[in-house]
């Protein structure tokens, strides 16, 4: 009989211990209860197969891919495309139809010679020799956009043939 | 005034021509420049020292003498010391020392900090006052009192309005830094208008010289702004798919004339000052671009390939059908026409040299302007005297300033990079 007030007492020490370095508080749970019965564990679903989808290798980030080449040269004067570049388009336009939400700029270039307004209008012109080349493969109209730099952002700095021929291009930008 | 100017001619034409090379540069120019060659007719000119003038920032004769000179309508006499406007001046003794005007003058500092240039314009011959005035400004404005006078002094002895105090805009490339860059058309008090890590290209004054539209870079394709240079405030104003470049104000500043892409290739379009109310004015299946409107607003000007390469062709300003202007070379490009109407300035590619031409529109004789041949972007001086123009010196931009008649020609370069596509401003109050 005297053991109930005793625990009592204990606890009642545990209590103002704790209040002490606590702001008074009204005791929630009951000091003695009975503890719960557990609860049932829920059957496990172990016939469950949750899915893991290993990330695809964007072929467009492989530098080594045929994607990784996005350059198309031009002639001097000429906004032909040359039958060299119909692989690098053909890959290009293969992708662009799989993965419709990617858009891209075809940006046209020139060499240094000649008006920055008229090698803008040049520039423009092969670019839109690729984009017509892309649409003809199958790339929706709306996934690409021809536009040009001119002579403003040569890639090659050089005043020679070589420099020239580097800035006479074409370039995808995804 | 006629009769002094023809006098001044005539007595010119006795004496036979100077050879004149004249050089300045002023200390606080970011554009060196340098002035070769003179005019068919030079007005020996006494300027004499401006009393006082040692007390605003900047020496107002000699900014004036430099102006006069670089114009190519004067011979600049030496003198010695100082006159102001109220002293006695002995004109048949400037007359014997050969000169047929003297501009005397003086600079007086007022209490609100202003300064006031005061000045007088002789004519030696008639003994006679030809001019009389006072320009009061704040320190940083006595380079553009001195212009005015300058402006003024020019117009008294030729007839013509003087561009001294007008301005050029263009574009400075350092590396991969672009700026475009607003100075006095000495190349003095340069002001940057545009810091830009993208080209930028085509800048073009409007009609009233608060505003520049320009083409920019920055969004990986080229963009149409028109840009206040008061507030610095921008107005994107064409961003279509594909291009969007050239533009050109009417006369009126009402509309911008430009070249986009988005049918196709590049075409000529029209759009409101704001931006909208686009018009197609061009239907080719080739290339039509760079539009300038004449004077009077009612033709645009414009190159075209499609008779093969480029030429420069005239239509209404509402579009329809063109008439071809150029017919010399296989490449003429960049057409500007001078504000009078009478010039059509343009590179011509002709053995394989790139160089600036004017045409007369009423003779059909065509000049060439330059002895370099790199020329791009001609841009007319406001009273069709001058034109700016892009060209390279050592492979490196500069820029030139040619007289229409060709006589007269400065270079501006800067201490580093390359300076480029200049636009000359319009005549400011």
């Amino acid at each position: 009989m005297s053991s109930i007030p005793t625990k009592l007492a204990l606890v009642f020490a545990a209590a103002a211990l704790f209040s002490a370095c606590s702001t008074p508080k009204v005791e929630e749970k009951p000091p003695v209860a009975a503890a719960p019965a557990p609860e049932p564990a829920k059957p496990v679903e172990n016939r469950v197969v949750a899915p893991v989808v290993v990330p695809e290798v964007d072929p467009l980030n492989d530098p080594k891919g045929v994607l990784a080449k996005r350059s198309v040269y031009f002639d001097f004067d000429s906004y032909a495309i040359k039958d060299e570049f119909n692989p690098l388009l053909a890959a290009h336009a293969k992708y662009l139809s799989s993965h419709t939400s990617h858009k891209i700029l075809v940006q046209g270039n020139t060499d240094e010679r000649g008006g920055r307004e008229y090698n803008l209008a040049l520039g423009q012109k092969r670019a839109a020799a690729v984009t017509k080349s892309l649409t003809a493969l199958g790339v929706a109209g709306g996934q690409v956009e021809a536009v040009s730099l001119g002579k403003e952002k040569p890639k090659a700095a050089g005043h020679d043939e070589a420099a020239w021929a580097e800035n006479r291009r074409a370039d995808i930008v995804y | 005034m006629l009769t002094l100017r023809s006098k001044l001619v005539n007595n010119y034409f006795k004496r036979g021509l100077f050879l004149g090379i004249f050089l300045s540069f002023s200390a606080h120019a970011q554009l060196h420049v340098e002035t070769y060659g003179f005019g068919a007719t030079q007005i020996p000119i006494a300027v004499s020292g401006f009393t006082n003038e040692e007390l605003a920032p900047e020496m107002v004769s000699k900014i004036i003498k430099d102006d006069l000179n670089s114009s190519g309508y004067f011979k600049v006499l030496n003198t010695l010391g100082s006159t102001s406007e109220t002293d006695n001046v002995d004109l048949p003794n400037w007359k014997s020392q050969g000169a047929d005007a003297l501009l005397v003058g003086s600079v007086q500092k007022l209490d609100d900090g202003r300064y006031d240039v005061r000045y007088k314009l002789y004519d030696t011959n008639k003994s006679s006052t030809l001019s009389a005035f006072a320009v009061a400004g704040s320190p940083q404005y006595t380079r553009l009192s001195a212009h005015k006078i300058a402006d003024d002094v020019f117009e008294k002895l030729t007839g013509i309005r003087g561009i001294f105090s007008t301005r050029i805009a263009y574009v400075a490339k350092n590396g991969t830094n672009y700026q475009l860059e607003v100075t006095d058309a000495d190349g003095a008090g340069l002001q940057t208008a545009v810091r830009s890590k993208e080209p930028i290209i085509s800048p073009s004054w409007s009609p009233d010289g608060t505003k520049v539209a320009y083409v920019s870079f920055e969004l990986k394709k080229p963009v149409v702004y028109a840009q206040n240079l008061i507030t610095g405030q921008r107005t994107l104003i064409a961003n279509y798919k594909g291009n969007n470049s050239a533009p050109a104000w009417s006369p009126d500043g009402n509309k911008i004339a430009l070249a986009l892409s988005k049918d196709g290739l590049t075409q000529v379009y029209s759009v409101n000052a704001d931006g909208s109310g686009l018009q197609r004015l061009t239907n080719t299946s080739g290339i039509d671009t760079e539009p300038q409107y004449s004077s009077d607003g009612q033709s645009i000007y414009f190159t075209s390939d499609r008779s093969g390469g480029p030429q420069i062709y005239r239509m209404s300003a509402s579009g329809g059908d063109a008439k071809r202007v150029t017919f010399t070379g296989s490449y003429n490009i960049s057409p500007r026409i001078s504000p009078d109407g009478q010039t059509l300035a343009y590179i011509s590619r002709r053995d394989g040299k790139f160089q600036l031409y004017a045409l007369d529109l009423g003779s059909n004789q065509e000049l060439r302007l330059t002895d370099t041949q790199d020329d791009d972007s001609p841009s007319f001086a406001p009273n069709s005297k001058y034109i700016v123009y892009a060209t390279e010196m050592a492979q490196r931009g500069s820029l030139g300033v040619v007289s229409v008649d060709g006589r007269t020609k400065q270079r501006l370069t800067t201490q580093a990079g390359d300076v480029r596509n200049p636009t000359w401003g319009p005549f400011m109050k």
